[in-house]
């Protein structure tokens, strides 16, 4: 449910004058003990695909920090440090925590690419690129042309870094799409920030 | 669930989940709350936009750092001391009289921590996340920062590592403020892009 970019009915933004930054208790120490468990190295490649994969109407009534709280349970069991036994013990009741992970393991990163294949300047297509696994691919820009507009570093791909005990690293981008080729119609151009895997050549493309 | 023990929805309080879990954490050693608190203090009361006022009125002051700033935001930063988790890889994008920038990350909550503190609500929010990229001349207006045309609105969806941070345009009429000064009039949400100053 978090791949929210363009869609519709969500209806205002609510914005909370003098927003503290913890509402309260219970949300600190939920930040708290996500950050620990983090600091530790215990979540590595879980905590967002965790958040991800939290029931959609679970997810859209749910404040922020039960989403990393909820993560946090779901990828300390999901890792071996805790059990779901452990957590109905202790809370005495069934532990809600994320669905499982549908995508497979993966056994090998595939190879480390570190220099830019794309120019500035250069015309690009993101690939339809609809994994069941975890991806930062916003699904509003798949399929659509855009224009690269800076060079960022060499990143680990996140869509085997969240399935496999190795990384692959990769260049990433910001590219440039204009409002009409994402809503069909005028409007203002959105840039968005992708890794190379997620990109395709105008020539490679079979729409051009 | 396939799984036998995986629980969906919850239907227990969020207190007390946290309080479960907590627990749990501290008698396998994975939580120390008396370690960890000074990180959460950190963040709840020494970093925030305070921090990214000051990148902004140097900027205003200060020709050379401006140009630093742009071409290399997270060392031009670092230069007034402000680096750290979610902001390695900063880019400052500068707003002109025909050019207006606002940041969103429409995946999560994508933020630059060391100068902004922790996100809002509302920036971590499905309305501003499924809006600002589909409509922002609407969604800028509706949050009080009308952008009229021909001004091009660019947005930024903060989608992998880089985190933005917005340099507003300096006010009119500020030209006798001291750098301190330029600092109490940058907001936090003029360096997202949702207020202008």
């Amino acid at each position: 449910m978090h791949d929210l970019g363009g869609m519709q009915g969500f209806g205002p933004v609510e914005v909370e004058p003098e927003e503290p930054v913890f509402h309260s208790d219970w949300e600190r120490r939920a930040y708290r003990l996500t950050v620990s468990a983090l600091l530790a190295g215990h979540l590595n490649g879980r905590f967002r695909h965790a958040i991800e994969r939290m029931d959609p109407t679970w997810y859209l009534e749910s404040p922020y920090y039960e989403h990393w709280l909820t993560a946090t349970a779901t990828g300390l069991v999901e890792g071996g440090f805790i059990t779901q036994a452990e957590l109905d013990e202790r809370l005495g009741a069934p532990y809600p925590v994320a669905r499982p992970v549908r995508a497979p393991r993966l056994d090998d990163p595939g190879p480390s690419v570190e220099i830019h294949r794309y120019r500035i300047g250069e015309a690009v297509r993101v690939r339809e690129w609809h994994p069941v696994g975890h991806t930062r691919a916003p699904r509003y820009v798949q399929g659509k042309p855009g224009v690269v507009v800076r060079l960022d570093g060499v990143f680990s791909l996140p869509d085997v870094e969240y399935h496999c005990d190795a990384i692959r690293l990769e260049p990433t981008y910001s590219v440039r799409f204009e409002a009409v080729d994402l809503w069909g119609a005028a409007g203002d151009p959105v840039h968005v920030d992708l890794w190379e895997s997620y990109l395709q050549s105008r020539e490679e493309s079979v729409h051009g | 669930m396939d799984d036998g023990h995986h629980h969906p929805l919850p239907s227990t309080p969020v207190e007390d989940r946290v309080a479960a879990l907590e627990s749990l954490l501290v008698e396998k050693g994975i939580l120390n709350p008396a370690a960890i608190d000074a990180v959460v203090e950190h963040y709840e009361h020494a970093v925030g936009p305070m921090n990214g006022a000051k990148v902004v009125a140097r900027a205003w002051v200060d020709e050379a750092y401006r140009e630093r700033l742009l071409t290399d935001a997270t060392a031009a930063i670092a230069e007034l001391g402000f680096s750290g988790p979610e902001g390695d890889h900063m880019v400052v994008v500068e707003n002109t009289p025909v050019v207006h920038n606002v940041v969103v990350c429409t995946l999560c909550s994508c933020y630059p921590w060391p100068v902004l503190g922790l996100p809002p609500n509302w920036y971590k929010s499905p309305p501003y996340r499924s809006r600002m990229v589909r409509e922002p001349r609407v969604l800028l207006s509706e949050m009080g920062c009308p952008v009229p045309e021909p001004s091009e609105i660019r947005v930024w969806d903060s989608s992998a590592e880089i985190r933005y941070l917005v340099l507003p345009m300096r006010p009119e009429g500020s030209g006798g403020l001291s750098e301190d000064e330029l600092a109490g009039l940058v907001t936090r949400d003029a360096m997202i892009g949702v207020a202008h100053l």
